[in-house]
């Protein structure tokens, strides 16, 4: 796992060898990372990947199979959640319906037995900070989803915590208060300068607030790594379909000439420059992506070698155009271009173009 | 009304509705009538208006003591059969365990067994442990009957609850039991004070079983058959009419609070 080099040295989190097991399920399998102090982390992954279940155990929700967690260097395994101090923002943000604003968010430091002064105090030097303070006294039940957002985040971080856990905290929003939020989150960790360990299924999510990212699929951790790497850097077939962004090939290493290699594919005969790339065997499998901003689109009267393909379809992305085609093999390739590169080129469906790019702009991948 | 009603189907479903309640209220109303109506026997046309068979039962010790049982129970077992209810219901909303539904059916089997089989259960279990004939007898008896209707309203304010929000309050430092006190009674609480009162309404009214293991600690509807089976007097359209009012105040009490607290939350 040569991804796994940014592991930071002051660890404030550290998953030994964690497992979760429900019955005959496996809902985390071997979790072992570390989470720095003062990091925002994002666990990223499709729902059922175990993403959830790796929270829940950090916040003592639940508890792992096997191995072991260490908080702030103290094993935690087996410490009830309401003995640490790692509150956590819920998906349904779980307010309590039958209290106002500002005893939601004195909730915690009740509980903790600090008396009733301090108590108010505290609660609202945190409203006025959320710029919620106009509404401490109302029900839930009156407020917007942006400001329950806000109470939530008051409620969880009240206590003063070293560690802030959120759920997917901004699933319920519409898209632009969305981005509003994020923008909030973001700046509040700074500011804190507490971990934020973050999950979402929304890549853009995870990619804009974090320092690094953890990608998990079927209980498996497939990468971790900051945003950069991770895009520029996929180390497996699932990570690079799961971006979205990249043309994934698949061959067999017919010829080796330095970090030049040949490989033979579906498409033919193809050229990779394997300049990160695993050590590789003659006659071993490689798989390599293309992104589909490194993908040069020619006609047929260009006379250029390529890969030939037909036209799908395309679609607008603010400034550029994704264009999808499919190979005679039924294999399906987009090119992410400006609209005026894209000028001048007929793109109705069926059209048949060709498809290069340079051997630098592979990226084999080392987990495959 | 949507597109696909249909007039003559209203009709007579409005007509349904109208029926049942004349029917159910009309016997009612008559008894509160003739309960201010000055005549020895129920005929029309009424007598003159009079309070005299309420003077009665006022200046009446015999009615007073089966009054006063009646209360001692219905507050006591309210107050027992609201706890075995939202423990019952509190259970179910927590644990996931095996026989879970054989647990429920037993705890929610009370009401759906006849009330004479009942009776004579609770009477023949309880005479063996030197229980019956007292008023902890008709105790011990309803609390059984009324514990499932406390459970069941509590069950279904506990269904409205967001299951993250005891392992929310967890989370934020509560440990299990704070959590019962400062999370799960106070939502449930409308609920827990609805059972209350429609467990006590259900206890006042009861009559069968009752009859049979409260000995000579009568409750004020066994009262009632025992006045009835004496001498026939417009007092038991009296003691009809209050113990009407109390029954429905109670129960209208009730609806009051659950539709309150489920309109609060959504």
């Amino acid at each position: 796992m040569n991804m796994q080099t940014s592991i930071q040295t002051d660890a404030i989190v550290r998953l030994d060898g964690v497992a979760k097991r429900f019955g005959s399920f496996t809902a985390v399998e071997r979790a072992d990372f570390e989470i720095g102090r003062g990091e925002f982390l994002a666990i990223m992954g499709s729902s059922g990947c175990g993403k959830t279940t790796t929270l829940r155990m950090l916040a003592g929700l639940e508890d792992p199979s096997e191995g072991a967690i260490y908080l702030d260097g103290e094993r935690v395994n087996g410490k009830p959640t309401w003995a640490r101090d790692t509150p956590m923002v819920w998906q349904s943000l779980a307010l309590f319906p039958f209290l106002s604003v500002q005893e939601n968010v004195e909730f915690g430091l009740k509980m903790r037995g600090v008396g009733r002064a301090e108590r108010r105090e505290r609660a609202r030097t945190w409203l006025d900070r959320m710029q919620i303070l106009e509404f401490a006294d109302r029900n839930i039940a009156q407020l917007s989803g942006g400001q329950r957002q806000r109470v939530a985040l008051a409620r969880a971080l009240v206590t003063e915590p070293k560690i802030l856990l959120l759920d997917e905290p901004l699933s319920a929003l519409d898209a632009h208060l969305k981005v509003r939020m994020q923008a909030v989150l973001s700046n509040l960790q700074k500011e804190l300068g507490i971990t934020f360990v973050y999950v979402t299924h929304s890549m853009s999510e995870a990619f804009s607030m974090a320092d690094r990212v953890v990608i998990m699929s079927r209980g498996r951790i497939e990468q971790i790594g900051t945003p950069r790497e991770i895009y520029h850097a996929p180390r497996n077939r699932f990570v690079a379909e799961f971006l979205g962004s990249a043309n994934i090939f698949s061959g067999k290493l017919v010829g080796k000439s330095g970090d030049r290699w040949q490989v033979e594919t579906g498409h033919g005969r193809l050229a990779v420059a394997a300049t990160h790339a695993p050590d590789k065997a003659l006659g071993d499998t490689v798989t390599f992506t293309v992104g589909a901003e490194n993908m040069h689109i020619a006609t047929e009267a260009d006379g250029l070698p390529g890969i030939r393909a037909r036209v799908v379809g395309e679609e607008f992305v603010g400034a550029s155009a994704i264009v999808f085609l499919e190979t005679a093999t039924g294999e399906e390739l987009k090119v992410q271009k400006s609209h005026d590169e894209l000028a001048g080129i007929d793109l109705h469906a069926g059209t048949p173009l060709i498809l290069h790019w340079e051997p630098d702009s592979c990226h084999v991948l080392p987990g495959e | 009304m949507t597109g696909n009603s249909n007039r003559l189907i209203d009709a007579a479903l409005k007509l349904h509705i109208a029926a049942c309640v004349v029917f159910i209220f009309a016997p009612i109303l008559g008894s509160f009538v003739f309960s201010l109506n000055s005549d020895r026997f129920p005929s029309l046309p009424l007598g003159q208006f009079s309070t005299e068979w309420y003077r009665l039962i006022w200046e009446d010790p015999f009615v007073w003591a089966g009054f006063f049982n009646t209360v001692i129970v219905g507050l006591v077992v309210a107050v027992i059969a609201t706890v075995l209810g939202f423990g019952g219901a509190y259970t179910d909303f927590r644990y996931k365990f095996l026989g879970k539904n054989v647990y429920l059916a037993l705890a929610l089997l009370p009401p759906t067994i006849p009330v004479v089989i009942m009776g004579l259960a609770m009477l023949a279990f309880l005479s063996r442990v030197s229980l019956s004939g007292s008023t902890i007898s008709v105790i011990i008896a309803h609390g059984v009957m009324c514990s499932p209707f406390a459970m069941a309203i509590i069950r279904l304010r506990l269904s409205q609850m967001d299951p993250d929000l005891e392992a929310a309050a967890w989370n934020l430092g509560s440990n299990e039991w704070a959590t019962l006190r400062h999370v799960i009674i106070p939502f449930a609480r409308p609920a827990i004070l609805a059972a209350l009162f429609i467990t006590m309404a259900v206890s006042f009214d009861e009559f069968a079983v009752a009859w049979f293991v409260s000995g000579l600690d009568e409750t004020l509807p066994v009262k009632i058959l025992g006045f009835l089976q004496g001498q026939v007097s417009p007092r038991i359209n009296a003691i009809g009419s209050l113990a009407f009012l109390s029954s429905i105040t109670l129960i209208i009490l009730a609806q009051v609070l659950l539709r309150r607290a489920s309109r609060g939350t959504s």
